[in-house]
This record gives C-alpha cells, sequence and structure tokens, in this order.
C-alpha cells in the first residue's frame, strides 16, 4: 500500500489491467511482497487469527439473519428453529455464538501483546487508535448481538446497559428513550438493534482495512522494538508469514472447534435460554466474559454516574496511551521495570473480570471476617474490584508517565539481524530475541 | 420507576443491601453419570423413550413443551428413530403416537373451530390454552415450558433430576407456606419462614408437588420403575429434546477435530521447511 513496488505483470491480461486498476499489484505489495521482520513471534499472529474470526462471524451471522426473526414475540423461538429445523443451523449458530468469545480471546492477546511490546509509539498512534475504535465496534456489536436471543438475560442485560445512558446528567433520560425507541427495552429496541448488529461488522472491516493500511506505512513493529535497518532484517510475507499465521489459525481453530462442538453452552449463561420476560428478573444479572472488567469497574463506585464515567474512562486510557507512555524504548524486553507493571496490569484486568461475575458482597477469602470500610466489607467483592481499578488507572496515569523517565533501560540491539552482545554486557542477557519465533 | 429500581438493585444497591442478598444456597446438584455426556457421548434410544413415556404420563398434565413436533420423535438419534424410516413423517410410531392426540384447529370449509387427530407435523399440544389457565389450575404456579429446560438450567441435567429426586420432609421449624413444598435444590430463600435454631436449611420452595414415585409410570421394556429410574429416564429425554441435535454435532465435531489436527500438522511441517534457512 505504501512504498516501492516490487510488482511486474506477467501476462498481458495483467499489464492491461495494471495500467488502469492496480488492484493485483495492491494484493501483491501487501499479502505478497510485503517486507515483514523475520523475528516477530507467536503473539503476532493474532492479526491474521482476528481477521479469521471478522470473517467467521459475517458469514455465519448472514446465514443467521436470513432465518432469525427480530420480533419479541418470535425472536427466541426463532433461533431455536434455526438450531433444530435448519440444514447445520446449530453449527451455524454455534459457530456464531462461540465465534464472538473467541474474537474477544483474540483481541485481547492482541492488545496485551501492543501493550507489551509496545506497538502504540510514534510512529504508529493512528495504527493503534484504529485499532481502540475496532475494539469499541466489536463491543457494541457483540452487545447488540447477545440482544438478539431475546432470552433473559438478553433483555435484562440490555435495559442494565442501555440505562447507564440515563445516568448523564440533563439528556440521560432522552438519550436513553431514544436508543429504546420508546418507553422501555421492547420491539423496537430489538428491531434497531438487529439492524445495528449487521451494519457495524461491515464497519469494523472499514476500520480493519484502514487498520491494515496504517500497519503497512511504518510495517510491522517487532519483539525488540528496533526499527528495520536493513533489507537483511525482513522476509517477504508471502510465503514465511502466511504459512506461519496459518498454523497459528490453525492451532486456534482447533480451539474454536472445542467449543462449538463440545461446550458450545460452556461460555454463555444458561438464564438465557429462558425466553425474556420483563416481570421476571434473574436474580444474578451478569453480561458475558468479555465484558466483565469493565462491568466490574462499573459496580466498583457506589455512584451510578461516576461508574459509568470511570467505565468508558477505562478505554480512553487506550486511546490516549500513546502520549501517556514516555519511554523511549518501545519493547518491554529491555525495560524490566515496565514488565514487572505490565505483569500486575494483566493480573488486575484477570482480578476485574473475576470480580465482575461475582456478587459484589461476595467474599474474596472463604470465611474471613474482617472489618467494614466504609461502605462495605474489606473483604468483599467491591474491594477488590476497587483496588485492581485503582491499579488499572494508576498504570496508565501514573506507572507509564513517571517509569519511562526514572527507568534505567536494558542495552538493545543495534539491528534485528544483530542483537548480538554488547562487549562489556554479561553472558546471556539479550541472548533470547534470535532464539523467538 | 419500578425500572430504575431493578437498575439500582442490579448496579449500586447490592453494596448495601448486606448479607441478606445470599443469605441461603441450593445444594449442590447430585453428581450423575449420563450416557450421553463427554464427546463421545451418545443417547441410550430405549432409556429415551422410557423417559418420553414418564413425559407423556406424568409432565404432560401441566408442563407444555412447545418447541418440539411429533416428526421430532422419529428424526435420526431421536427415541422413535427407525433405519426403515428415513423421513421421520413416515415413522409408524411416531404416526400412531400423533394420532392418540386431538388437535385444535379451523375447518377450512366454514371457519367453525373443529379437533382433528394430529399428525407427525403438529407441535406437541400445550396443556392448557394459556398462561392465566395454567396459573389458576397450578395455585398461581407457571409450569416451566420444557422445551429447552436442561440447557435453560446451570448443570442441567443433574440439577433437574436432584430437583426431582430431592424432595425431603420439610426440618423442624421451617413452615412450608400452603400449596409448595420444600426442596433443597430449589434456589430460593427460605429464612422468612424458618423458626428453628442455627443455620436457615438450603433451597427453596416449589408448587410443584413431589411428581414422581415408584411405579407410578410402567415400562414397556421390563425396566424396573422407581423413582430414581423414572427420573433419570425423563431427564434423558428431556436432555435429548433440548438439543435434538447433540449426537449429530459431537460426531461431526470429531471428524472436524481430525481434520483440522492434520491440517494444522501439515502447516507445522511447511512452516519448518520453508523457514529453515532463515536465521530467526
Amino acid at each position: 500500500m505504501s512504498g516501492h513496488s516490487n510488482y511486474e505483470p506477467k501476462t498481458g491480461f495483467e499489464r492491461w489491467l495494471d495500467t488502469r486498476l492496480p488492484i493485483v499489484r495492491l494484493a501483491y505489495d501487501s499479502v505478497i511482497d510485503f517486507p515483514t521482520p523475520k523475528n516477530l513471534n507467536y503473539w503476532w499472529t493474532f492479526g491474521g487469527i482476528l481477521a479469521v474470526c471478522l470473517g467467521i462471524q459475517i458469514v455465519t451471522g448472514i446465514v443467521l439473519a436470513m432465518h432469525y426473526v427480530p420480533h419479541v414475540d418470535h425472536a427466541f423461538n426463532s433461533v431455536e428453529r434455526i438450531m433444530r429445523d435448519v440444514n447445520y443451523g446449530w453449527l451455524v449458530r454455534y459457530m456464531h455464538s462461540n465465534g464472538a468469545s473467541m474474537f474477544f480471546i483474540a483481541v485481547y492477546i492482541h492488545m496485551f501483546r501492543g501493550l507489551y511490546y509496545g506497538s502504540y509509539k510514534a510512529p504508529r498512534e493512528v495504527l493503534w487508535i484504529l485499532g481502540c475504535v475496532i475494539y469499541l465496534l466489536m463491543m457494541a456489536t457483540a452487545f447488540m448481538g447477545y440482544v438478539l436471543p431475546w432470552g433473559q438475560m438478553s433483555f435484562h442485560g440490555a435495559v442494565v446497559i442501555t440505562n447507564l445512558f440515563g445516568a448523564l446528567p440533563l439528556v440521560g433520560e432522552s438519550i436513553t428513550t431514544w436508543l429504546w425507541g420508546g418507553f422501555a427495552v421492547d420491539n423496537p429496541t430489538l428491531n434497531r438493534f438487529f439492524s445495528l448488529h449487521f451494519l457495524l461488522p461491515f464497519m469494523i472491516a472499514g476500520v480493519v482495512i484502514l487498520h491494515i493500511w496504517a500497519l503497512h506505512v511504518p510495517g510491522n513493529g517487532n519483539p525488540t522494538g528496533v526499527n528495520v535497518k536493513s533489507k537483511e532484517d525482513t522476509v517477504p510475507f508471502h510465503p514465511y508469514y502466511t504459512v506461519k499465521d496459518g498454523f497459528a489459525i490453525s492451532v486456534f481453530l482447533l480451539m474454536f472447534a472445542v467449543f462449538v462442538f463440545f461446550q458450545p453452552n460452556a461460555l454463555g449463561d444458561a438464564v438465557n435460554y429462558v425466553p425474556a420476560n420483563p416481570l421476571v428478573t434473574p436474580a444474578h444479572i451478569v453480561p458475558e466474559w468479555y465484558f466483565l472488567p469493565f462491568y466490574a469497574i462499573l459496580r466498583a463506585v457506589p455512584d451510578k454516574l461516576a461508574g459509568v464515567l470511570l467505565m468508558f474512562g477505562a478505554i480512553a486510557m487506550l486511546f490516549v496511551l500513546p502520549w501517556l507512555d514516555t519511554s523511549k524504548v518501545r519493547s518491554m524486553r529491555y525495560r524490566p521495570t515496565a514488565k514487572l507493571y505490565f505483569g500486575i496490569f494483566v493480573l488486575a484486568c484477570l482480578v476485574l473480570g473475576y470480580c465482575g461475575g461475582r456478587l459484589p458482597d461476595d467474599h474474596v477469602i472463604g470465611n474471613l471476617s474482617t472489618f467494614q470500610l466504609l461502605d462495605a466489607d474489606l473483604n468483599s467483592m467491591v474491594w477488590l474490584s476497587r483496588i485492581a481499578t485503582a491499579y488499572y488507572f494508576a498504570y496508565f496515569l501514573v506507572v507509564l508517565p513517571i517509569l519511562g523517565l526514572t527507568e534505567t533501560p536494558l542495552p538493545q540491539p543495534e539491528s534485528i539481524s544483530a542483537p548480538v552482545l554488547p562487549a562489556n554486557a554479561p553472558a546471556g542477557a539479550a541472548a533470547s530475541p534470535e532464539k523467538r519465533g | 420507576m419500578l425500572r430504575k429500581g431493578f437498575i439500582l438493585a442490579a448496579l449500586g444497591l447490592a453494596f448495601v443491601a448486606g448479607p441478606s442478598f445470599a443469605a441461603t444456597h441450593p445444594e449442590e446438584p447430585k453428581g450423575v453419570h449420563w450416557s450421553f455426556e463427554g464427546p463421545f457421548g451418545k443417547f441410550d434410544q430405549a432409556q429415551v423413550q422410557r423417559g418420553y413415556k414418564v413425559y407423556r404420563e406424568v409432565c404432560a398434565a401441566c408442563h407444555s413443551m412447545s418447541l418440539l413436533s411429533f416428526r421430532n420423535l422419529g428424526e435420526k438419534n431421536g427415541p422413535f428413530f427407525d433405519d426403515k424410516y428415513k423421513n421421520p413423517n413416515d415413522n409408524a410410531y411416531v404416526k400412531a403416537i400423533s394420532k392418540d392426540y386431538q388437535i385444535n384447529d379451523i375447518d377450512s370449509e366454514t371457519g367453525d373451530v373443529v379437533q382433528r387427530p394430529g399428525t407427525p407435523a403438529d407441535r406437541f399440544p400445550s396443556p392448557f390454552p394459556n398462561e392465566a389457565a395454567a396459573r389458576a389450575s397450578n395455585g398461581g404456579a407457571l409450569p416451566p415450558d420444557l422445551s429447552v429446560i436442561i440447557k435453560a438450567r446451570a448443570q442441567g441435567p443433574q440439577y433437574v433430576y436432584s430437583i426431582l429426586t430431592g424432595y425431603v420432609a420439610p426440618p423442624a421449624g421451617l413452615e412450608v407456606p400452603p400449596n409448595q413444598h420444600y426442596n433443597p435444590y430449589m434456589p430460593g430463600d427460605v429464612s422468612a419462614f424458618y423458626k428453628g435454631k442455627g443455620h436457615v436449611p438450603a433451597g427453596g420452595f416449589i408448587a410443584m408437588a413431589p411428581p414422581l414415585e415408584a411405579n407410578k409410570v410402567t415400562f414397556d421394556d421390563g425396566t424396573k420403575s422407581t423413582l430414581d429410574q423414572q427420573a433419570k429416564d425423563v431427564v434423558a429425554f428431556l436432555a435429548w429434546a433440548s438439543e435434538p441435535k447433540q449426537t449429530e454435532r459431537k460426531q461431526f465435531g470429531v471428524a472436524a477435530m481430525v481434520y483440522l489436527l492434520i491440517f494444522a500438522g501439515l502447516l507445522f511441517v511447511s512452516y519448518r521447511r520453508i523457514w529453515k534457512n532463515v536465521a530467526h
């Protein structure tokens, strides 16, 4: 998509087309000849995996839309009908519902990889922000998709999440009414959610194209974080990375298949197989697993508006991250202190996910009785989520800005091809990069 | 306002609601081994047939199964599947079963409401014409539709089996309200009805009276009709009904896994060969 092109049309038709619409040249330069650092490890295969996930979701989704009925009286039964009476409908539907979870597993790994290897740093800020936009669109799409089967959790999840906007001062109530298309979550809500759930994946696909475009301008980062210096540092994307990504994708699909064929409902809530009933609220409203960390942040604050702002703030942190991290060193491989804080950050995210799935008053440690701190018992999920939330924000707002100025990074290799030891370094200090991948 | 109340309860009130929120938990469902468990599990056709009989003679008096049609009984892996009849609508058992039911219909000539014998294409008829009628006949409680009941409960098969076999006499000090029954496996909170000493008993109240008892159903294959057997068989039937395609799904899955494993293996070998001469 940018830079020098090595494409040479071989046939008369290709030459004819190349002077009119150089689309074969575009494909050749982007996925065949594209120079890619030769030291990418398996964490870099998740981009390709995500493209496959998006493709699976769109194809299965279009087939489901042929059979699904977006009406409060028919939605639940139409989904069951797909599973019972449509040829291989069970396969399409389970691929789609589990595919959402697989998509989020892959996107979280992709994002943590970016955080660890500094993929958001100059000159890749726009690439990173486009990724954050994709993530936001994914969350909106997944949320609306979960409403469509119109089970108990679909309905009450939609009520809880749309009501979050009601917390906004002055305009909150008007916004929720506008979102619902009425005065409660009802048929108009289901209809518009279906419409938007169909639209957003194509918007994601559009932003993915921009994401790849922005990737192909500076080229891939790499585990050392050192810029590509010469042709020695790179290999052509095909066949080197098509085969490596292909292998990673097939392993990922194996895991995907275990869920689809043997545990298709393990990642969902059983309550969503009870048809929606506005008059009966489930005992425990929980979102799908991939939203649990944000749900925990939301519930960590006793004030609704503050909780909502904090939840959106948690995502906003990602958008401004390129300007919060002051370190000039890209890869945390050479930032031992940052590596430690990053490890705690990953742990904090997992803890938040755990808290989001439990009741706020649940004890963290069995029967240990502690004391009441402010509004809740110290040994409760509320306080654990508060600690993890505080760390989540501190990582972005305190650790990354300060650490970049105070830490002493390890020596970085001269280039990707020659990450040899500096003469005075102890043996083995930087020996790992070239072994990986 | 009511809605706002729900949201507050869901979001924030839980902080101050105190321990009454989760005062009692139901007992963990009993562990049972099922033939349809695991990646190679299959339904035992004789068991699912017996389960259908339990459903038809006991459960169907109050519970609808509105997503099931008679033809489903004769589909592949279904309780009355017979190799002779590839099309379940031709299946002799299915035809006989459906004919036993009278289905409400409209006479296409006169428009009058009529009843006609069922066909394999008909849905299982519901025992009550509407929700109000169902509640009126059941002390105000609505018997849930059983079409997807096994999928709709956590640990579905174990849970339903435990409810069916778990009825016990209420512990001393527990006052059971009229038209209710104590069951330690039922979710709920009985603390308001407990006047005894010590811990509040686990479980909750259920409107359904103990539905099964020994010899309530006569099994045609001579299997001894104990409560435990009836419960296991009806759970197997309900598990099949919740997901009639699950055997097909698992068989497809084994083939898909083998295919993907070979595919991944070939790609790995290709990867090693292609990268052999690249120092990285």
